[in-house]
């Protein structure tokens, strides 16, 4: 039994190193796959995410220096540029890590500690031009990020509707925005593909 | 066992009365060592992520109503993807004609689908007048619309575009699909 129990241990300390533990996600979604290999998170990010309904929520990841908040930051300009009457601690709940998937007009019933339930969120307004939220977030957001390279992220969920995708788009190129990452797993080339064949002679490109 | 004999054979007798002292076993009971063992490691092999994601970069074009500053596409080189509901992939190549004879259905399918549709554009067009037109409908899932960014990827072809889908093309979707108009919004 010694040598089994010997194996088992040497599985056990490789699953604790190679372990790498999910950030909580208070919304899941699937990511669809795909064969791109670039590897994120090394930037200031603002991700926006879709969920199976049409939810749209929006998430600000800045890389913050020593005793400095972008997020809360963010939530200060927002705070005044649309007169939410957010008190100091609402703001502070606001700067901690986590997504926003509400209008500015129930932000503040979310932050006083009310429907803190990412379920019951009805997400960010962007379906029509007029009322479409999004932009206004992702405005004040590159504001904050201004001469730094920032990532902008989509990740949705395999069964996401494209008119949702759209409107996503729709309210980056508002902002002047037209490079984005799509968040996907990654998966192997086809055999036999050009960029099989591509990746193979070691070339690379992205 | 094994024991050190400090005396001799000629070393003097212990009495009947002195006790050996009881060897104690060295040996420790590992079952319960092993099993939470096990239980760890069921704990590390559910709760492990192995692969971590990776980001696909994609470049939308400016918008723009000036026709001069507008890409020009070869009819010859262009090929329209259109995306419909439930995996469903259609095209057609250059212009769709009045009578939508060239619009043809396809699928997902590594073998049979979309890929060697573009991999036959390919190697009947000049590398400069390819562009591929990707025009998803409003019931096409996010999944598909990666699936063929991803086919444009993988097909090595540099010059696509991502548009909306015209009231034409859509009808004609809905049509092969069965599926009724959305009402009010032609897009």
């Amino acid at each position: 039994m010694t040598p089994f129990v010997d194996v088992a241990f040497l599985i056990l300390s490789f699953f604790m190193l190679a372990t790498k533990f999910k950030p909580p996600e208070p919304v899941e979604i699937t990511t669809p796959n795909s064969v791109s290999t670039i590897k994120l998170g090394e930037h200031d990010a603002i991700l926006v995410a879709m969920d199976p309904k049409g939810r749209v929520f929006f998430d600000f990841m800045p890389k913050d220096g020593p005793g400095q908040s972008k997020k809360y930051d963010l939530i200060k300009n927002v705070n005044q540029g649309r007169n939410l009457g957010l008190t100091e601690a609402e703001m502070r709940e606001f700067a901690k890590p986590g997504p926003v998937g509400v209008p500015f007009t129930n932000l503040k019933q979310v932050l006083s500690g009310q429907a803190t339930n990412p379920n019951s969120w009805p997400g960010i307004p962007v379906k029509d031009s007029a009322t479409n939220e999004l932009v206004y977030w992702i405005r004040d957001a590159v504001t904050l990020l201004a001469g730094q390279q920032v990532d902008y992220m989509i990740k949705g969920d395999n069964s996401s509707k494209y008119p949702d995708f759209k409107n996503v788009l729709e309210a980056f190129k508002r902002n002047d925005i037209y490079k984005f990452k799509l968040v996907t797993m990654p998966e192997e080339a086809p055999a036999g593909s050009p960029l099989s064949l591509e990746r193979a002679s070691g070339k690379t490109t992205e | 066992m094994a024991s050190i004999d400090t005396g001799g054979d000629g070393g003097h007798k212990k009495g009947p009365g002195v006790k050996k002292a009881k060897k104690l076993s060295t040996r420790v009971d590992m079952t319960p060592m092993v099993d939470l063992g096990f239980l760890l490691i069921t704990f590390f092999i559910f709760t492990t992520t192995m692969s971590t994601p990776a980001a696909m970069s994609l470049f939308m074009p400016k918008d723009t109503d000036k026709p001069e500053e507008q890409n020009k596409a070869k009819e010859s080189g262009a090929l329209t993807i259109m995306l419909g509901n439930d995996n469903h992939v259609y095209y057609y190549e250059g212009q769709l004609t009045p009578d939508a004879s060239n619009f043809k259905t396809t699928s997902f399918d590594p073998e049979k689908g979309i890929r060697s549709v573009i991999m036959q554009k390919k190697r009947t067009t000049p590398p400069e007048d390819i562009v591929i037109v990707i025009k998803p409908n409003e019931q096409a899932s996010y999944k598909n619309t990666v699936d063929i960014l991803d086919e444009m990827t993988i097909a090595n072809i540099k010059r696509f575009a991502l548009i909306d889908i015209t009231p034409q093309e859509n009808m004609l979707v809905h049509a092969t699909e069965g599926t009724p108009m959305p009402a009010g919004s032609p897009q």
